[in-house]
């Protein structure tokens, strides 16, 4: 279960994050959505302990993120994350980039990790691409690359930020559906997006981010059937 | 014109020489690369102003010619009453010039691994020092190759300076049998040639290992 209570940020005098409040529990699946600058990314980074916060808590499975005794390295093992751009490992092939971490930080064999990559791999799409660099695939092959690069540290919770955002149109759909297939094995999910379509589908419920307020979130049928908060009212009006 | 008194004797002073300018830079090169490294990532890590002393003290370096400092440096040791023999003098000296410029390409080199990259390796678990060595030292090493090895044969060369203090290197050893024989001719020829043999090698590794690291 991820917990965040209160949680205030800012980056000097913006404050991106006013208080927000959001428990995800195991198996659910969250998408946020909202305008550009509504600190939708920002919580994400938080969550996974990348950026420190100014007050409030974020609690993962009992574990205090942001307190001094915490081991992010261990805590971020179990929470994995996925960016906007995929950030390849490019002096490594395929197969590397996703045995890296297990072997390095889990301490896994070199065995033990291929079964995994490999395994992983296979299950975005790629298991014919095992010993290709990564320059050489498209955007597509290399955001679900860095999908199966988190998922081989065996995460609980996973997090993807704007995933599709820097993707040329006609490969958003291969990444969605990989996420649309996690989505439906159970994994816990909190998936920041614009592509209102996915959200709707996948989401147990959606979270509508304005101006570092948490403005909204239900259900995606109630959300986007019967948005009460008339930012939202605006925001879906914009993006239909 | 192929009438010369050159015997193999003095061949053999010549690669003697060629010997001592091999030594001086393999241990100035290799002592400068670690301190470079060392201080390149120290001046990455605690940002321009905790390492502004550091870099002025390398921009000295960097900036009195080599030849100010061996001499400054070889009575600096001998006031000091520190005893060094003029090949430690040299070596001290050269290591601590390709240093500062080796910093500032270490510096450089860890700059181009993109932030992006390295916040995806620490996402994953990976410590800082995790991500130095199987992320950041890969990538920043395949940068910065270029100009260590423009580095590297630049302290060959200027390591010629070393006669100074006394040291029988390739150029002193050519300037002896210059004076000698009076053939400066052949002789500089012969010199400029055993110090493109010791340049060639080390130009053809860096470009080896730059077309094995391509990817391709």
């Amino acid at each position: 279960m991820i917990e965040i209570q209160n949680v205030r940020k800012s980056f000097g005098s913006l404050e991106v994050l006013k208080g927000i409040d959001l428990t995800v529990n195991k198996g659910e699946v969250v998408t946020v959505i909202g305008g550009s600058g509504s600190g939708k990314s920002t919580l994400l980074t938080c969550i996974n302990g990348l950026e420190p916060i100014d007050s409030g808590r974020i609690v993962v499975d009992g574990t205090e993120v942001h307190a001094k005794s915490t081991d992010l390295n261990k805590l971020r093992a179990k929470v994995g994350i996925v960016f906007q751009q995929w950030n390849a490992f490019p002096h490594l092939t395929v197969l590397e980039n996703v045995m890296l971490a297990p072997r390095k930080v889990l301490g896994l064999s070199k065995e033990k990790a291929e079964e995994i990559a490999v395994k992983q791999l296979t299950h975005v799409g790629l298991g014919e691409k095992l010993g290709v660099y990564p320059t050489r695939m498209s955007g597509g092959q290399q955001q679900r690359m860095a999908i199966a690069r988190a998922l081989a540290m065996s995460p609980e919770y996973m997090l993807f930020d704007e995933v599709t955002s820097a993707l040329d149109p006609q490969l958003v759909g291969e990444v969605l559906d990989t996420l649309r297939m996690l989505a439906s094995e159970g994994m816990t999910m909190i998936c920041v997006t614009h592509e209102m379509k996915f959200a709707r589908e996948v989401s147990d419920r959606v979270a509508f981010f304005h101006k570092g307020v948490m403005a909204e979130i239900a259900p995606p049928e109630a959300l986007f059937g019967a948005p009460k908060d008339p930012e939202l009212q605006k925001f879906l009006a914009a993006t239909h | 014109m192929f009438n010369t008194a050159l015997t193999l004797a003095d061949l053999g002073f010549l690669l003697q020489g060629a010997l001592m300018t091999l030594a001086v830079t393999a241990v100035s090169v290799t002592a400068g690369t670690v301190l470079g490294i060392i201080f390149g990532v120290v001046r990455n890590q605690v940002g321009p102003y905790r390492a502004a002393p550091l870099t002025f003290v390398l921009d000295i370096f960097r900036s009195v010619p080599l030849l100010i400092q061996l001499v400054l440096a070889n009575a600096f040791q001998a006031i000091a009453k520190l005893g060094w023999a003029p090949f430690t003098t040299s070596c001290v000296v050269l290591s601590l010039y390709t240093a500062a410029y080796c910093t500032e390409i270490v510096r450089g080199g860890i700059s181009s691994v993109p932030p992006t990259t390295r916040r995806a390796a620490r996402s994953l678990g990976m410590t800082w020092w995790q991500d130095m060595r199987y992320i950041v030292a890969p990538l920043a090493t395949r940068v910065s190759l270029p100009s260590w090895i423009g580095l590297t044969l630049g302290v060959m060369k200027d390591s010629a300076l070393v006669l100074w203090l006394g040291l029988i290197e390739l150029l002193r050893a050519s300037q002896v049998l210059v004076t000698r024989l009076q053939e400066p001719l052949l002789i500089l020829l012969i010199c400029g040639a055993i110090y493109f043999l010791i340049s060639f090698p080390i130009a053809r590794l860096g470009g080896y290992l730059e077309k094995r690291w391509s990817n391709d």
